[in-house]
């Protein structure tokens, strides 16, 4: 029993990293109708970049606000000179293929300026147990910090003019521009937010994981499996979806299937809610007119 | 005119693939089974992808598939290596088949989904130690080399290993061309073309689309398949790590820059996605990723239709200004 509580536990410390990145996807695909494939990749970088800030000597917390202040303007510079060109035309091959090219370009830089090694990441977190020895320092550290974030992030569009006029531009584009919202730069906003919540996902997850180029591949498959579970097309859903996943990762890959096929499981969550239920738990069904 | 031209160039290319590994060295012609190898994977994603609209990112999967059904069969069942192909291309055609039918309710964007998850989770499975016994866990598999039939050196043609399976792959692969060609020219292909283009109408005609979804899935899948196996027994072994996501990266990049839309781009894609990384390695270990991400990044702005593409546009335009004189009409936009 303890052991169990303890997988729950540590499972939903992951689950919260899968957790913002799932939120991050659900941010694109809201406004877009795409999802990000080289999400985790933006997040590989933006932590590359917060490990070079701390290595240039600036202090933790320093490098984390500045990290994400550069993520964002990155967010915002790739979606202006790259992904806006496709906006309008309804081409799923080229944005998808896009966003491929975009994976391969980010992960192959991480690599030519930082090496392929394998890089310690530092937590700001004390190292010693909590929770009668159920969470480390950095778990629990992490906890707090994506539940912060997630809260700053449901203000800011609930309780905000900025945030209102881009969950309009992204829930009608077209009555959103008459009454004069600039939709095509609150995708970008859209963006810039989604990348800075990858950066964030990135540094809390990259002192348990190693830094390198790969780091994000299965974290984004998690995250993917969250989003779709929770319903791609509902926050809270994909936030409920990605907890969910940290803690199902950790009991199946201990109790039913083995580490080894722990990344199975996602595909399995992935391929089974679509097509048992293709819009998630929380989301609602699309129905198309012919 | 413009089909003799067009028979005369195969005719050509034909000429020219059977002298190749008597003029080259063994490792170049060993690199050019590769391509061909690449071709036929690459001609797969085009039918699948290009042809009927169904996004695959995890076409690597069923390459992985074959390649190991082929290594199974030879290494533990001692079967000879050209029985291997048809093994698994039925095995892939299934594969496909079965992950197609529940793809058949996904659109677009979450059959990518689906298909990057599979390419994802490949390594873990074939790495799964309940068939270690069967696929060698992580060690993988060590493969023989075939010779070529003891009927050429008695013909006064002694071909050495590396020639031998050049040849024997430029026959799969002229065969695999040829089915493709006359499955897309048919009724098949213009079934599998409507549904890309007008789904509710195609339906309305009367196309069993599901059907032809899951099919063309299958087929897919069976071209990936049969390229695996060559790729097998060309590079005489299979590991899990060789068939990670970026595998199914690759071959999506060769799609698109050789031409999705087309048979032919196949080949100029295959050949892009070996030599690129060839000559670019030099710079950096990161430098090939890079140059194939910025292709296809440049390719989806200015060149969308690839290399085939853009030489079957050239060649109307072409055509037009000849006969720009004449009041011959008719063309085809």
């Amino acid at each position: 029993m303890e052991a169990l509580l303890l997988q729950v536990l540590s499972g939903l410390a992951t689950g919260g990293i899968y957790a913002s990145l799932a939120l991050a996807v659900v941010m694109i695909y809201k406004a877009t109708h795409v999802v990000n494939f080289a999400q985790g990749e933006m997040a590989m970088f933006s932590t590359y970049l917060a490990w070079q800030f701390i290595q240039w000597g600036l202090p933790y917390w320093g490098a984390f606000f500045l990290t994400i202040a550069v993520s964002f303007v990155g967010g915002v510079v790739i979606e202006r000179a790259v992904i806006r060109p496709f906006e309008a035309h309804d081409a799923l091959l080229a944005v998808v293929t896009v966003f491929i090219g975009l994976f391969l370009i980010l992960n192959a830089m991480a690599g030519w300026t930082w090496e392929y090694t394998l890089k310690s990441f530092p937590s700001p977190f004390p190292a010693q147990a909590y929770l009668g020895g159920y969470l480390s320092g950095h778990q629990l550290g992490l906890f707090g910090v994506v539940l912060a974030t997630l809260a700053i992030v449901y203000a800011f569009f609930r309780f905000t003019p900025l945030g209102l006029a881009m969950r309009a531009a992204a829930e009608n584009p077209d009555s959103s521009r008459l009454v004069g919202i600039r939709v095509s730069w609150m995708l970008a906003l859209g963006w810039g937010f989604a990348a800075a919540l990858g950066a964030i996902a990135g540094i809390m997850v990259a002192p348990l994981v190693f830094l390198e180029p790969n780091m994000m591949g299965f974290v984004l498959i998690y995250a993917f499996a969250g989003a779709l579970l929770g319903g791609i097309d509902n926050p809270w859903g994909a936030v409920i979806g990605g907890f969910t996943m940290g803690v199902l990762e950790n009991i199946m890959g201990v109790y039913v299937v083995g580490t080894e096929l722990k990344l199975t499981v996602a595909l399995v969550i992935i391929v089974g809610v679509l097509v048992v239920r293709p819009s998630g738990v929380f989301g609602k069904a699309v129905v198309t007119r012919v | 005119m413009n089909l003799g031209w067009r028979t005369l160039g195969l005719l050509g290319a034909l000429v020219a693939a059977c002298l190749l590994p008597f003029l080259l060295s063994d490792y170049r012609i060993f690199q050019l089974t590769l391509v061909m190898v690449y071709a036929i994977a690459l001609l797969g994603l085009n039918i699948l992808t290009g042809f009927n609209g169904q996004f695959s990112l995890g076409h690597g999967a069923f390459y992985a598939i074959g390649a190991y059904t082929a290594a199974i069969l030879m290494a533990h069942y001692q079967v000879p290596y050209w029985a291997t192909l048809p093994a698994a291309a039925v095995v892939c055609l299934g594969a496909g088949f079965l992950f197609g039918l529940p793809a058949l309710r996904l659109e677009g964007l979450f059959l990518a989904l689906a298909t990057l998850s599979l390419a994802v989770a490949m390594p873990s499975i074939l790495k799964y130690r309940g068939i270690a016994e069967l696929t060698g866990g992580v060690q993988g598999l060590v493969l023989f080399k075939p010779d070529a039939p003891a009927f050429f050196v008695k013909a006064g043609l002694p071909l050495n290993q590396d020639q031998w399976l050049y040849f024997f792959t430029l026959a799969v692969t002229i065969v695999m061309f040829v089915l493709a060609w006359n499955l897309l020219r048919g009724r098949v292909g213009r079934a599998i073309v409507a549904i890309r283009d007008q789904p509710i109408a195609a339906r309305a005609m009367g196309i069993n689309a599901a059907m032809y979804k899951s099919l063309t899935f299958g087929v897919g899948a069976l071209y990936a398949g049969v390229a695996g196996a060559l790729g097998a027994i060309a590079i005489q072994f299979v590991a899990p790590d060789s068939f990670q996501v970026g595998l199914s990266f690759v071959f999506l990049i060769g799609a698109v820059i050789g031409g999705i839309y087309s048979i032919s781009g196949a080949v100029f894609g295959a050949f892009f996605v070996l030599f690129v990384p060839h000559i670019s390695e030099g710079i950096s270990r990161a430098a090939p990723q890079a140059i194939f991400g910025a292709f296809l990044i440049v390719f989806m702005f200015v060149m969308p239709v690839g290399i085939a593409g853009f030489l079957r546009l050239a060649s109307a335009w072409a055509r037009r200004r000849t006969h720009r004189s004449s009041p011959v009409r008719g063309e085809a936009p």
